[in-house]
């Protein structure tokens, strides 16, 4: 039965939105922790971590991000393990945006100039104190503009989860799509969402990374 | 009970998968001649275009920027019919990943334009050069230099991005290895093979990235990593 488009439409998206906006929020709190273990590894570590870390941000940043997720949708059960629609999604997700978190974090830290760690250990501070009362604080403040900037590409990039079947607001606007046969009202509202949730996170990228330069210009 | 790997199913159909890949390098090569040529025009017209021509400019980046690809290209292969525009599906994808490229390379170009202080160009002016010499070595390729990372960085993406075009079954590389994933049943295989393909021609794109860099600033010049775009504004300040 074709069903007229309405505000029940609308309401089936907004199911479809809010499980965006959660495995948006479990990649990036995921994602978050592992590139920030990976950044430090990469570039305070052992030379064999930083060429492991840094081998693997290589391959995971030139394999498109669907192929990780067929990887892991398809691809895993040779484990034995079946990974629901889900877990595929926050797996392959999380993997992607660890590897992106990390080269950004990195880049953030190797920005503290050397004569902070030199002046810390004249100090007499210890290594984790001069992480967590000199560097970390200061590579946070450079690094808060990208990663803001980065949460949008998070956000965009669930919808690819779609396509293993799991219904976020992409996939909600397929199946409205079949039940409607509106595709244009259908995915114009679907872009109209994502876009009421990205835009406000651009412009706050925006934001700090202008009070970044301003206050590095005095 | 343990997995045993069998790749022979996935050589045997090696010649779908090089014309995948083709297809791919194709697509990207397009997109990226269309995306950046509507990405410089949008720049400039932000830049120094009247005020509605920067309302809209901003409008198309903004609007782009901020809405998934796969949703862009939903709009136009199954909405632009509504419309009375039909395009079918190579011709959806091509015009889809063209107009993200595009959004995306028109606020890196703004950057570069931007990054060039007006006193250089006066001085380049003072020494005697013609307009079209400061044009060249005082302002492009400065300005070129200055971006380059980030530019490559997000040509990297967009041919990754590529592979969500056969969500609408457009021909290229992860399509066809969907297709030899559904007849052979040897999912990981296929999709690793893809996988290695997809870092071949990755890796191929940014070797020549790397040549076109050498050739333009006659100096290594480092290309972007795919997060150079989101540290554009970091290096600025730091240099």
């Amino acid at each position: 039965m074709i069903q007229s488009y309405g505000w029940p439409s609308v309401q089936f998206l907004i199911q479809g939105l809010w499980w965006t906006v959660g495995l948006s929020l479990v990649t990036f709190v995921c994602g978050g922790v592992l590139g920030l273990i990976f950044a430090l590894g990469r570039s305070l570590g052992p030379r064999w971590l930083r060429l492991l870390i840094a081998g693997y941000i290589q391959l995971v940043q030139a394999t498109p991000l669907l192929i990780l997720l067929f990887l892991a949708f398809y691809g895993l059960s040779f484990l034995g393990f079946f990974f629901p629609p889900f877990a595929a999604a926050a797996i392959s997700l999380t993997l992607y945006t660890t590897a992106f978190l990390a080269d950004i974090w990195r880049g953030c830290i190797e920005a503290i100039p050397k004569a902070q760690w030199e002046a810390s250990d004249s100090l007499a501070l210890t290594g984790g104190q001069t992480l967590r009362y000199v560097i970390l604080p200061q590579a946070l403040r450079i690094a808060l503009g990208p990663t803001v900037g980065f949460m949008v590409q998070v956000v965009k990039n669930t919808s690819v989860t779609a396509l293993i079947g799991f219904v976020e607001l992409t996939r909600a606007g397929q199946l409205l799509n079949n039940m409607t046969f509106q595709p244009f009202h259908v995915f114009l509202t679907v872009a109209l969402m994502y876009f009421a949730l990205c835009y406000p996170l651009s412009l706050w990228s925006e934001k700090l990374k202008e009070q970044k330069s301003a206050s590095l210009a005095h | 009970m343990a997995y045993s790997m069998d790749f022979a199913p996935v050589i045997a159909r090696a010649p779908d998968l090089v014309s995948g890949a083709i297809n791919t390098v194709v697509l990207s090569a397009e997109a990226i001649a269309i995306g950046l040529t509507i990405g410089l025009c949008v720049a400039i017209a932000r830049f120094s275009g009247p005020n509605w021509c920067r309302f809209l400019g901003a409008c198309y980046v903004e609007g782009f920027r901020n809405t998934p690809l796969l949703v862009q290209l939903f709009l136009i292969y199954f909405g632009l019919p509504y419309t009375g525009i039909k395009l079918d599906a190579d011709q959806a994808a091509i015009f889809a990943v063209s107009l993200n490229l595009g959004a995306y390379s028109t606020e890196i170009f703004r950057a570069g334009l931007v990054a060039i202080p007006k006193t250089q160009i006066q001085a380049g002016l003072a020494l005697g050069m013609s307009h079209i010499q400061v044009m060249r070595y005082v302002v492009l390729i400065p300005a070129l230099r200055i971006i380059y990372p980030a530019l490559t960085g997000q040509l990297t993406l967009t041919l990754l991005g590529t592979s969500i075009v056969s969500a609408i079954s457009a021909k290229e590389l992860t399509m066809a290895g969907a297709t030899i994933e559904s007849q052979s049943f040897r999912s990981l295989e296929t999709f690793l093979v893809v996988a290695a393909i997809y870092i071949c021609i990755t890796f191929a794109f940014r070797f020549v990235y790397w040549l076109i860099g050498l050739w333009l600033f006659r100096r290594k010049t480092p290309t972007g990593s795919a997060t150079a775009g989101l540290m554009l504004d970091m290096q600025e300040t730091r240099s």
